[in-house]
């Protein structure tokens, strides 16, 4: 336990310096790529509470990332040109204000999550994945059938949203916005993990009878975890399409979805901080064998089923050791 | 005649071909033991099923503490005080047997929906769980990975963790299958205690320990119930000493 802990902090304290050493060099693209580490490990720390509490592969998170992308496309293009969203029976007008952004994007996240795992928590195993991802394909294609909000080609920014006295447009400020909410989620996730929900929800993945049997209900339990999963990966997706400046239904595509798990499973799954881990090697793979070669993603295949195969405790599980029942 | 706590009224339940359950009424009566024996499939498991939920018969009711509860989940009629421990122990492997205790502890409480306090700092949660392990004896093993303890261990824990609930009535699954005699010898002399505290529907194969702790006896087999009464009544009976006992008189 003491030694994951260390790693946690290590690793955190990575994703702090490397940005700042790149901020002190004027390496702005270096400081881009961490701040997609910090949001694409916020997503992926959403996905953990389903996944590695709850024992719920959701192969459909890319559902709440990409609602959470069009949350601020949709709000931040209404604004940009001055158009409200519905005169009536109200008034509803855009906003470039990032907080009431992140409001919209993970309420609407939540919803999202309710009605889908309402849905296809009555299955397991096999058919839930199938049914989460048949969820995200249909938001898929109707992102790209709604030409209100450039269907296809998605929807384009032109500046990046309002932080209160802060400047988004400067990486480093962004990146710290970014870095904060990871904090702020990876912390709420360890209070959660240890509290009487989190030790049901743990149990309910290893034991759901013995969770009946003591009067809780292993649905009710799966399906709060599944509504906090999906609006932390929410306000992941709005960050995301910040970071962009644009959105498009590549955010609802099961690869999105895939590759949240990926992140999950390289870094440990089941372990708190495992998805920063897993998201700070995939984009230095990305960047460093995308450079080296196209074709990347098998060398990422080689190496999950090495993940798989020998180190099932991924990153965080082959430094630390196996996992120790927290007192 | 004291209301029964727990009882089943022409329970049936059939899977394809295979009647299970066949007509089975029986009851639980206040501060009584009362056993169901029978050879290996004979339904004993189905019953048990039927009585805590997740196994809907198909004809037949139960009712618990006055109330039908045939249509109420397993959830609810453990929120309603029926402690259920399994034949094969269903407990969290992963988390200690401190973690296992407190599960049933936060159901007694009545809901998980505490997101923040941390459950092993929680003190009311922590008294009840230790309490119980304190009463099984594995007081000693709370920070032990439930993984790590022995099969009779494991069986202790199932009987803690119903105890963390302080049930209306235990329903218990063969709670000494696979214990050796000395832990046999121990759990037996536990639950000649707890019934006491609540009634127990005790289906169980050692001989030695039914005999030793019952008050009342239901033979099932085949799914039907084709004896019911006391041990000597029991013993004396000329079907259950064909059916079931063997012929060894
Ligand atoms: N889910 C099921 N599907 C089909 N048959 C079952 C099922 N559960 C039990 N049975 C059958 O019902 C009968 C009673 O089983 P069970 O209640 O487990 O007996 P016992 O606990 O007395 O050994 C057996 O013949 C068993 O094969
Ligand atoms: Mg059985």
């Amino acid at each position: 336990m003491k030694r994951e802990m260390l790693i946690n902090a290590a690793l955190m304290a990575g994703l702090l310096v490397v940005p700042l050493w790149a901020w002190a060099v004027d390496e702005p693209f270096t400081i881009t790529l961490a701040t997609r580490v910090a949001i694409l490990a916020l997503a992926a720390v959403g996905l953990n509470i389903a996944l590695g509490i709850g024992g719920l592969v959701s192969l459909g998170h890319a559902a709440f990332f990409g609602i959470g992308g069009y949350a601020m496309g949709i709000l931040a293009s209404h604004a940009q040109t001055y158009d409200p969203i519905m005169q009536w029976p109200l008034l509803v007008e855009g906003t470039k204000v990032m907080p009431v952004i992140w409001i919209v994007a993970v309420l609407a996240a939540a919803l999202a999550a309710l009605v889908i795992g309402a849905l296809s928590l009555r299955t397991s195993g096999v058919y839930f994945i199938m049914i989460t991802l048949a969820f995200g394909q249909m938001l898929y294609f109707f992102a790209i059938s709604w030409p209100a909000y450039g269907g296809e080609d998605g929807l384009s920014i032109y500046v990046r949203n309002d932080f209160p006295l802060l400047n988004t447009l400067d990486p480093i400020q962004f990146f710290a916005i970014c870095f904060a909410l990871l904090a702020l989620a990876l912390w709420f996730s360890a209070r959660l993990a240890a509290s009487p929900f989190g030790l049901a929800l743990n149990a309910a993945r290893q034991t759901p009878q013995r969770v009946e049997a003591v009067g809780l209900s292993p649905f009710r339990l799966r399906l709060a975890a599944f509504v906090l999963s999906g609006a932390i990966t929410g306000l992941a997706g709005a960050l995301f399409a910040d970071l962009n400046r644009f959105v498009s239904p590549v955010m609802f595509s099961w690869q999105t979805s895939g590759e949240i798990i990926v992140f999950i499973i390289l870094g440990g799954v089941g372990r708190l901080y495992g998805p920063v881990a897993g998201a700070a090697l995939f984009i230095t793979l990305e960047h460093f064998l995308g450079e080296v070669s196209d074709y990347w993603h098998i060398f990422l295949g080689l190496l999950l089923l090495a993940v798989v195969l020998f180190a099932r405790g991924g990153v965080i599980g082959t430094l630390a050791g196996r996992k120790v029942a927290h007192d | 005649m004291t209301e029964p706590v727990l009882a089943t009224h022409g329970l049936t339940k059939r899977f394809g071909a295979v009647t299970a359950c066949e007509g089975v009424s029986l009851d639980l009566r206040p501060g009584e033991i009362h056993a169901v024996i029978g050879p290996n499939g004979a339904g004993k498991s189905t019953l048990i099923g039927q009585i805590c939920g997740g196994i809907a018969p198909d004809n037949g009711t139960v009712s618990f503490l006055g109330r039908d509860v045939t249509g109420l989940s397993t959830a609810a009629r453990a929120r309603m005080g029926m402690g259920r421990t399994f034949q094969i122990s269903a407990l969290a492997m992963e988390d200690t047997v401190l973690q296992n205790a407190v599960l049933g502890a936060v159901g007694a409480r009545g809901g998980a929906f505490s997101l923040f306090r941390r459950a092993l700092a929680d003190s009311d949660l922590r008294q009840r769980a230790t309490a119980a392990l304190e009463r099984v004896g594995l007081a000693d093993h709370a920070a032990t990975r439930t993984a790590e303890l022995s099969h009779g261990q494991r069986r202790q824990l199932e009987v803690a963790v119903a105890l963390t609930l302080a049930p209306r009535a235990f329903v218990m699954d063969e709670p000494m299958a696979g214990m050796g005699s000395e832990g046999s010898k121990r759990m037996t002399a536990f639950l000649d205690e707890l019934r006491a505290e609540a009634p127990i529907l005790l289906v169980e194969h050692d001989m030695d320990a039914v005999f030793a702790l019952a008050d009342r006896l239901s033979v099932l087999v085949y799914g039907r119930v084709i004896a019911s009464g006391t041990v000597e009544e029991i013993r004396a009976d000329a079907r259950v000493r064909a059916a079931y006992l063997g012929e060894s008189a």
